[in-house]
């Protein structure tokens, strides 16, 4: 009994100077990292030195970033390095918090709000040479406060593609490729067979969203402050795509065995996909011998719509030398350059100035450029990415759920997270 | 070993005496570890417990001056503010609790089954099958879980098993419906009665709550007993050979039947180990990541998020840290109070004379 008493002070005393201890490293730590000193990880380049951070989709895309950058330095006589990361939102979080982030990296719309809300961002869309050339309404999905914070890398947008042979085997010409709705139930009834669906495309918004817009239907009203989901347009085109499922002619990837839409158009369980033109690589690597075409999205109630997804080139706010990394994404963003990437990994590209030479390159993806005069980017209030994955997860019970329902809840929460944005 | 720390204390206190030294060697030896505890373990859970009362945005240090306190407002917002962010943690908690309420029974049964097994003396081969019981504990949990999807795809060896037994399968880990309403559905109730229906609990209706584990969770609960019943099977068995066979025969001797030998002998002596089994299990129930990480990242539905992976989720991708810290020590709350109780339940059996 007495020798557990005396051990109190000891254990009181071990656990103070733990504290204490755990204190000063915290002061050293996490305030104010010597320059060249690097606790948030693998991404820091010493001082002078500029660090890029990318979310590869491949070897593809790192190889000609890497080069565009190596050529960069090469020009200006400033280092600089290429790192891939494994989980970007992740690792750009780590940085920020460690108070030191790469200098350039990848934003998405998805994370763009959360960043420019705490002041990770450097705003530098103004001092951009070549920001009248960028496409209007990617400059809107990286605008914050009127404010543009960063230079949209590239672009995708989504269209409809079709299996040629199935389509042939189905005894449908090219006059049948679908301009309305209706076609569209047609052709996927037509295109089914006991081992095949007409159609298929993921349970998101990300996909789903395109018979919204083209009902005149969407999330977000042009006041950027007022939620519109549930509304008739919207519920119209959650019941056609309803009734596509009702009929068979349409199925989610992982009703057919497959991961995304591209996966279940390559393996033939799926005779069309409404897919970017990230689809154009997957398949030349994944499923070369799948022969298909791509169109235009056909038109709705409203007319044609569609959407586009995009990330830009962010330069983070504790950046050493922010000049620098401006121009390193001038040269990234850069018509010749953009081009590069273009014909590299299969993106589009960003800026006005390259459209026609990207048409001409790859005739073949010409209906993902001009789909780019009527789409519709992703929401970007902060907390809107929260809501959308909240919907994704109703939108994939669809088939047997409520549509007004599902409308009215996603309704209410992004109209919370627009007042909360404010 | 107890003692000499107390001695070494009173001279400490004493500043005195021969073996004053003595205390500054041993601060000396015991200093790495304070280091190491306090630089890895005391300084993440104070910054933690700091960041979910606090309206930090992650940038910079959670303690400079620029962040401010916000009292519960993390918290509150959390299990009262009837939004996304309360819906959220609604669903997860119900997934995880049918989660932890279907595994830790049945990985304790079946490893206790396990170790029984294994341990009887007539059996042969029972090395063999102490190392094929416990080899999936020693595969990563992100390999098991790769290879669970395979099994468990629409089109994977799972479901093509059953077709051959004319039965077609689900599409597993695509599959939202909770089996209990899948279960009803078949009973001809596709609707909860009103009374569940309107009411709700942290934004999820109990109907939903009652919905039980979707089915792409009840493969991540086959998943869970598979790969753990084997290292409780080895604490068992280490427990049941520490029970000398004197006890056994001595009870044989008084004329018990088998499993009278069983309920009144050998399971009443391995009560610490049921203790210890079943709280390692409530924690890395509760704590569930990798293999939603790996496996479904919270879908289809929702229905496989869980409280930890939430708490990644909301603050590396919707950078809310404040409310992935709440959610962090709602969790911890959880895990403590669920540990005492079972303490208490176990005890409370103890006195009754099990």
């Amino acid at each position: 009994m007495s020798t557990t008493m005396r051990r109190l002070p000891a254990t009181a005393a071990l656990a103070a100077s733990a504290l204490a201890l755990a204190a000063c490293s915290g002061g050293g730590g996490f305030d104010d990292p010597a320059p060249g000193e690097s606790p948030g990880g693998a991404t820091d380049a010493p001082a002078g030195e500029l660090a890029v951070l990318i979310g590869s989709s491949g070897d593809a895309e790192t190889d000609a970033v890497t080069a565009a950058v190596e050529a960069w330095s090469a020009e200006t006589g400033v280092t600089a390095s290429v790192t891939v990361a494994s989980d970007l939102p992740q690792q750009l979080s780590q940085g920020f918090a460690a108070g030191d982030p790469p200098d350039v990296f990848y934003v998405s719309t998805d994370h763009l709000a959360g960043w420019a809300a705490n002041g990770s961002l450097h705003p530098y869309g103004d001092q951009l040479a070549n920001v009248e050339d960028f496409h209007d309404s990617l400059r809107e999905n990286f605008t914050v406060d009127d404010q543009l914070v960063c230079a949209p890398k590239d672009f995708s947008t989504l269209a409809l593609v079709i299996n040629t042979d199935a389509w042939a085997e189905a005894g449908l010409g090219d006059d049948d490729v679908p301009t309305t709705w209706d076609e569209l139930a047609d052709v996927a009834a037509a295109l089914t067979t006991d081992s095949r669906v007409g159609l298929s495309f993921g349970p998101e918004y990300q996909r789903i969203g395109v018979f919204m817009a083209q009902a005149g239907g969407g999330l977000v009203a042009e006041d950027g402050t007022t939620a519109i989901v549930d509304s008739p347009e919207n519920l119209a085109a959650l019941e056609y795509v309803q009734q596509l499922m009702t009929d068979g002619v349409m199925a989610y990837p992982a009703d057919v065995g497959a991961g995304w839409g591209g996966e279940a158009f390559g393996t033939g369980a799926a005779a069309m996909t409404i897919e970017g033109n990230w689809i154009v690589g997957a398949l030349r690597n994944d499923f070369p011998d799948t022969p298909y075409r791509v169109v235009e999205l056909p038109a709705g109630p409203a007319g044609k719509g569609t959407l586009q997804f995009t990330n830009c080139w962010g330069i983070a706010a504790d950046s050493d030398s922010p000049d620098a990394a401006l121009d390193l994404v001038e040269h990234l963003t850069s018509t010749e350059q953009q081009i590069e990437f273009a014909s590299a990994f299969g993106v589009m590209p960003s800026v006005r100035s390259a459209a026609e030479a990207f048409a001409a390159e790859f005739p073949e993806q010409e209906a993902f450029i001009t789909s780019a005069d009527f789409a519709t980017g992703m929401p970007t209030a902060e907390g809107a990415a929260e809501v959308i994955s909240d919907f994704n997860a109703q939108l994939e019970g669809l088939a047997n759920a409520d549509a007004s329902e599902v409308l009215a809840s996603v309704q209410a929460n992004l109209q919370a997270a627009l007042d909360a944005a404010g | 070993m107890s003692t000499q720390r107390a001695v070494l204390a009173r001279t400490a206190s004493r500043g005195s005496g021969v073996r004053g030294r003595e205390a500054q060697a041993g601060w000396l030896f015991v200093a790495p570890v304070i280091v190491l505890l306090g630089l890895f373990l005391v300084l993440p859970v104070v910054m933690a417990a700091w960041v979910s009362v606090s309206d930090w945005t992650g940038r910079g240090s959670p303690f400079s001056a620029e962040v401010d306190f916000v009292g519960t407002q993390n918290y509150s917002e959390l299990l009262f503010g009837g939004g996304l962010a309360t819906q959220d943690f609604g669903t997860a908690l119900r997934n995880n609790s049918w989660y932890v309420l279907l595994v830790v029974p049945t990985q304790t049964a079946l490893s206790l089954f396990l170790a029984i097994m294994v341990n009887r003396k007539w059996l042969r081969g029972s090395s063999f099958f102490r190392t094929a019981f416990y080899f999936p504990s020693v595969t990563s949990s992100v390999a098991i879980t790769v290879l669970f999807l395979f099994l468990f795809s629409a089109t994977g060896v799972v479901n093509k098993v059953l077709q051959a037994m004319s039965v077609s399968g689900p599409n597993w880990f695509a599959d939202p419906r909770g089996v209990l309403h899948v279960l009803l559905a078949w009973l001809g109730v596709e609707r909860g009665p009103a009374v569940l229906t309107d009411h709700a609990v942290l934004g999820v209706s109990l109907w939903q709550w009652l919905a039980g584990p979707s089915v792409a969770m009840s493969v991540l609960i086959l998943m869970a007993v598979f790969t753990t019943s084997g290292t409780f099977m080895l604490l068992f068995l280490a427990a049941l050979q520490h029970i000398s066979d004197e006890v056994d025969e001595a009870a044989m001797m008084d004329g018990t039947t088998a499993w009278q030998r069983f309920r009144f002998v050998t399971l009443p002596m391995l009560r610490p180990t049921v203790f210890t089994v079943m709280t390692l299990g409530l924690i890395g129930t509760w704590q569930v990541f990798d293999q939603i990480y790996t496996g479904t990242q919270g879908g289809p539905g929702k229905t496989t998020v869980t409280p930890a992976y939430l708490s990644y989720t909301a603050s590396f991708q919707s950078q809310q840290w404040g409310r992935g810290a709440a959610i962090a020590f709602i969790l911890f709350a959880i895990i403590i109070t669920m540990t005492v109780l079972q303490r208490r339940v176990i005890r409370g059996r103890d006195k009754d004379g099990l």
